[in-house]
């Protein structure tokens, strides 16, 4: 048994070892990892299903391997475009100096749901919009990566980049005394450094960061649970925070206690019922006037969904171009606008052949992939299109490589991508050697949501 | 420490404590009904209005017996007592609190969450019903062990403790006030087979039969019994002994907070009713009266330190 396509290089010391394990030995402790996750409780719900159970992401236990050479290329391209980002979105909430220089158009910001006016003419502190980004990363050869996504809002998976490394540890130690893998365990440390350093500039002494969830049935608890544990700071929900004195606090058994730093997992709409959704109850009411004043900081920033929404996503290369002076190290995969008509004309022409999205679109929810789709299928889809075309983009279904997953019969090719996780703070990105892989478990399947039935793998960085 | 995060920890271990008593009610009665009684439909009444439960139990079934009693108490999910129910809520409460847990306390929980939905799924055969009980209460004891050997010895080990001993001496308070006319020091009763049977019911759902004989070197007579499981500060679930550690508790978090809460008061005032007493004393005061005003002693304490330490906004 090995890999039908020869052994990348960084694989090889991989590959060696994995020759000389027993299969059997392999499964038994893929079973076990199983068991450690749900013992854990690391486990997600899904949404729309009537008894709402706890689910596992499935693990597969042969590692995605990148050479610290791929790694330094990757993390400089991600580097480059989240400080893009983080200029853009100060940008087009105060001069809009990008609309007038008409590299982006007008009516993509202006006509955005994600675009916030209560944001206008108002800098946050240390002008850091975006904190944390998980960066979606296809690859389609040696060394061709595409920019799938920029996740510029919440991006959630970085609990399992943790514990899919913890888990390889405890089952195989072995494997990292012979294969020198770099750490990601400072992950949640950076984290806390990071939250800390974009605290308000009035904070004195050390801030008080918090992680806000919207509460246990959230599919993602676990991740919000396990940072706040991991940094060792509370985990708020709304009613738990009020507005004191013109600051937020936290009602604690002593008492209210004042916070600085809010790394929400709460989306904007719910954020504020007295700004946004009135009727929202995992908010804090007046907290827009709080963080107007320059009084709490907000992580990432209300409003910075216009930066990954993916009809401006088809924008980032000019963006970077636009601020940065340079040319983007990271290329974008080639985007149909479907606002634009002869587009739509050839989007509709070439459905069979396309992936299409909502533009504001995500967890793989609502998206077309041509290749798989039945003629019924096709047809509702250009329906809808015709119906919306702002609302869609389309992109060519890339041929994506493969990584080696651990199947019943051997090690099987299933394709993967990758989000690495960038912190922003005033002063630095830091990025942390490694990321999220999903991998589509299905054979030739290209959906590796989790919540469409995707795994994830731990992803190694080699020392260089 | 948030107060959301005091009440999650508070409401969890009255929830695991809960599941306890009610496995150990069960077993009781089990016992009874097996052994003892010739009149068991009368003792699995007593299982159910001793748990709190006669008004839902009621409304559902007609008539008390093993099957439909043990499967209202352990797996019935319309039951907010069951064992079942409360099981879920304890994990509801843990990962509400997971930052304020250990791991190894998480994963007790967790497993046990894990283990008794799977254990209740399908009805208890009779045959079945004594290794599910025994299962219940292993897993009971995990949780305490990784508690008592993990937990730092702060203000979130106490809001634990407090959740657990405020359950504890409202179930042992009805435990006995059930069966208090069995306890009174009536002439006629003494001695009779029928008082033996209620006694050993009383003991057992607290767990304490052989410890009575150990302690009180098996002089079952009915003031011995009351007074062993009211006053006496040796049983881990007599009256006294709850509301010392209840004490002990809110002194901790007194001492740590630098500050002395209404509920203090409270818990010093019920522990001062039970200690340097003796039964007789208690009899006079009228046993019945004596524990409904105990078990609303309790109640009242319970919401006092919901307040004190702003559990809810």
């Amino acid at each position: 048994m090995s890999l039908s396509e020869g052994v990348r290089t960084p694989y090889q010391r991989y590959q060696s070892w994995f020759d000389q394990q027993d299969v059997g030995r392999l499964s038994k402790k893929a079973q076990e990892a199983e068991a450690f996750f749900r013992r854990t409780g690391i486990t997600f719900n899904v949404y729309g299903q009537a008894d709402a159970e706890e689910r596992l992401i499935p693990f597969d236990l042969v590692p995605r391997i990148l050479s610290n050479t791929e790694w330094t290329k990757l993390s400089r391209g991600i580097e480059q475009r989240v400080r893009a980002i983080n200029a853009f979105l100060h940008d087009i909430y105060n001069r809009q100096e990008i609309l007038r220089a008409g590299v982006v158009p007008i009516e993509l910001v202006a006509n955005n749901e994600a675009f916030l006016p209560e944001m206008m003419d108002f800098s946050p502190a240390g002008g850091v919009y975006t904190h944390i980004v998980g960066t979606d990363i296809v690859r389609t050869g040696e060394n061709e990566f595409y920019v799938l996504e920029d996740n510029a809002r919440t991006p959630s998976g970085v609990s399992y980049m943790l514990e899919n490394r913890e888990t390889m540890l405890q089952m195989f130690p072995e494997l990292f005394s012979k294969i020198k893998v770099q750490p990601v365990s400072d992950y949640p440390k950076n984290l806390r450094r990071s939250l800390e350093a974009s605290a308000p500039a009035g904070c004195s002494g050390r801030p008080c960061v918090v992680v806000l969830t919207p509460g246990i049935h959230n599919s993602a608890y676990y991740e919000h649970s396990f940072l706040a544990d991991q940094m060792g700071v509370e985990l708020v929900e709304g009613h738990d925070l009020r507005v004191m004195d013109g600051h937020i606090a936290m009602r604690t058994t002593r008492g209210y206690k004042v916070i600085d730093v809010i790394y929400r997992r709460v989306d904007d709409e719910f954020l504020d019922p007295l700004t946004f959704n009135p009727k929202s109850m995992l908010g804090v009411p007046g907290i827009m006037d709080v963080y107007r004043a320059g009084n709490i900081t907000i992580t990432n920033a209300p409003g910075t969904g216009v930066a990954d929404d993916k009809a401006v996503y088809s924008y980032v290369p000019d963006i970077v171009e636009f601020y940065t002076g340079e040319k983007a190290i990271l290329k974008n995969v080639q985007t149909h606008r479907c606002a634009e008509k002869d587009t739509l004309q050839y989007v509709l022409d070439n459905l069979a052949d396309l992936v299409v999205k909502e533009v504001h679109g995500s967890g793989g929810y609502g998206m077309l992939v041509g290749p798989a789709a039945s003629k019924k299928e096709l047809s509702a889809f250009a329906a809808k299109l015709k119906a919306r075309p702002s609302n869609y983009i389309a992109q060519p279904t890339l041929s994506l490589s493969t990584v080696p997953i651990l199947t019943e019969a051997g090690l099987a090719p299933r394709h993967v991508d990758l989000r690495p996780f960038a912190l922003v703070s005033p002063n630095a990105v830091d990025i942390v050697p490694g990321g999220l892989t999903r991998v589509a478990l299905t054979e030739g399947s290209l959906v590796v949501n989790s919540s469409q039935g995707g795994g994830t793998k731990d992803t190694w960085v080699l020392e260089g | 420490m948030l107060g959301k995060t005091a009440g999650g920890l508070f409401w969890m271990f009255r929830n695991l404590e809960r599941a306890g008593n009610t496995a150990r009610l069960i077993e009781a009665g089990f016992r009874i009904a097996l052994t003892r009684s010739s009149d068991p439909e009368s003792e699995w009444k007593s299982v159910i209005v001793t748990s709190a439960s006669q008004m839902a139990y009621d409304a559902k079934h007609d008539g008390y017996d093993s099957a439909r009693v043990t499967d209202f108490l352990l797996r019935d999910p319309g039951n907010p007592n069951s064992v079942l129910s409360v099981i879920k809520f304890a994990r509801d409460n843990a990962r509400l609190v997971r930052t304020a847990l250990t791991t190894e306390v998480w994963g007790a929980v967790n497993e046990t969450w894990m283990v008794l939905s799977k254990v209740l799924k399908e009805p208890i055969p009779e045959t079945d019903l004594p290794d599910v009980l025994a299962t219940i209460r292993q897993q009971g004891a995990l949780v305490r062990g990784a508690l008592h050997g993990t937990m730092l010895r702060n203000d979130i080990y106490d809001f634990c403790r407090l959740g657990t001993f405020i359950e504890r001496m409202d179930s042992t308070a009805r435990i006995i006030d059930v069966k208090y006319h069995a306890l009174l020091p009536a002439t006629s009763f003494v001695g009779s087979r029928m008082d033996n049977v209620q006694w050993e019911m009383v003991l057992r759902s607290v767990s304490a039969h052989a410890s009575f004989r150990w302690a009180l070197d098996g002089e079952y007579n009915a003031p011995n019994i009351a007074q062993f499981l009211i006053l006496d500060r040796r049983l881990p679930r007599s009256l006294a002994f709850c509301a010392s550690q209840l004490v002990d508790n809110l002194n901790y978090l007194a001492e740590d907070y630098g500050t002395r809460p209404e509920s203090l008061a409270m818990a010093e005032a019920l522990n001062v009713r039970l200690k340097n007493r003796d039964i007789g004393t208690i009899f006079e005061e009228g046993l019945h009266e004596f524990l409904q005003s105990v078990i609303g002693d309790g109640r009242a304490l319970g919401f006092q330190i919901e307040q004190d330490y702003r559990f809810n906004a």
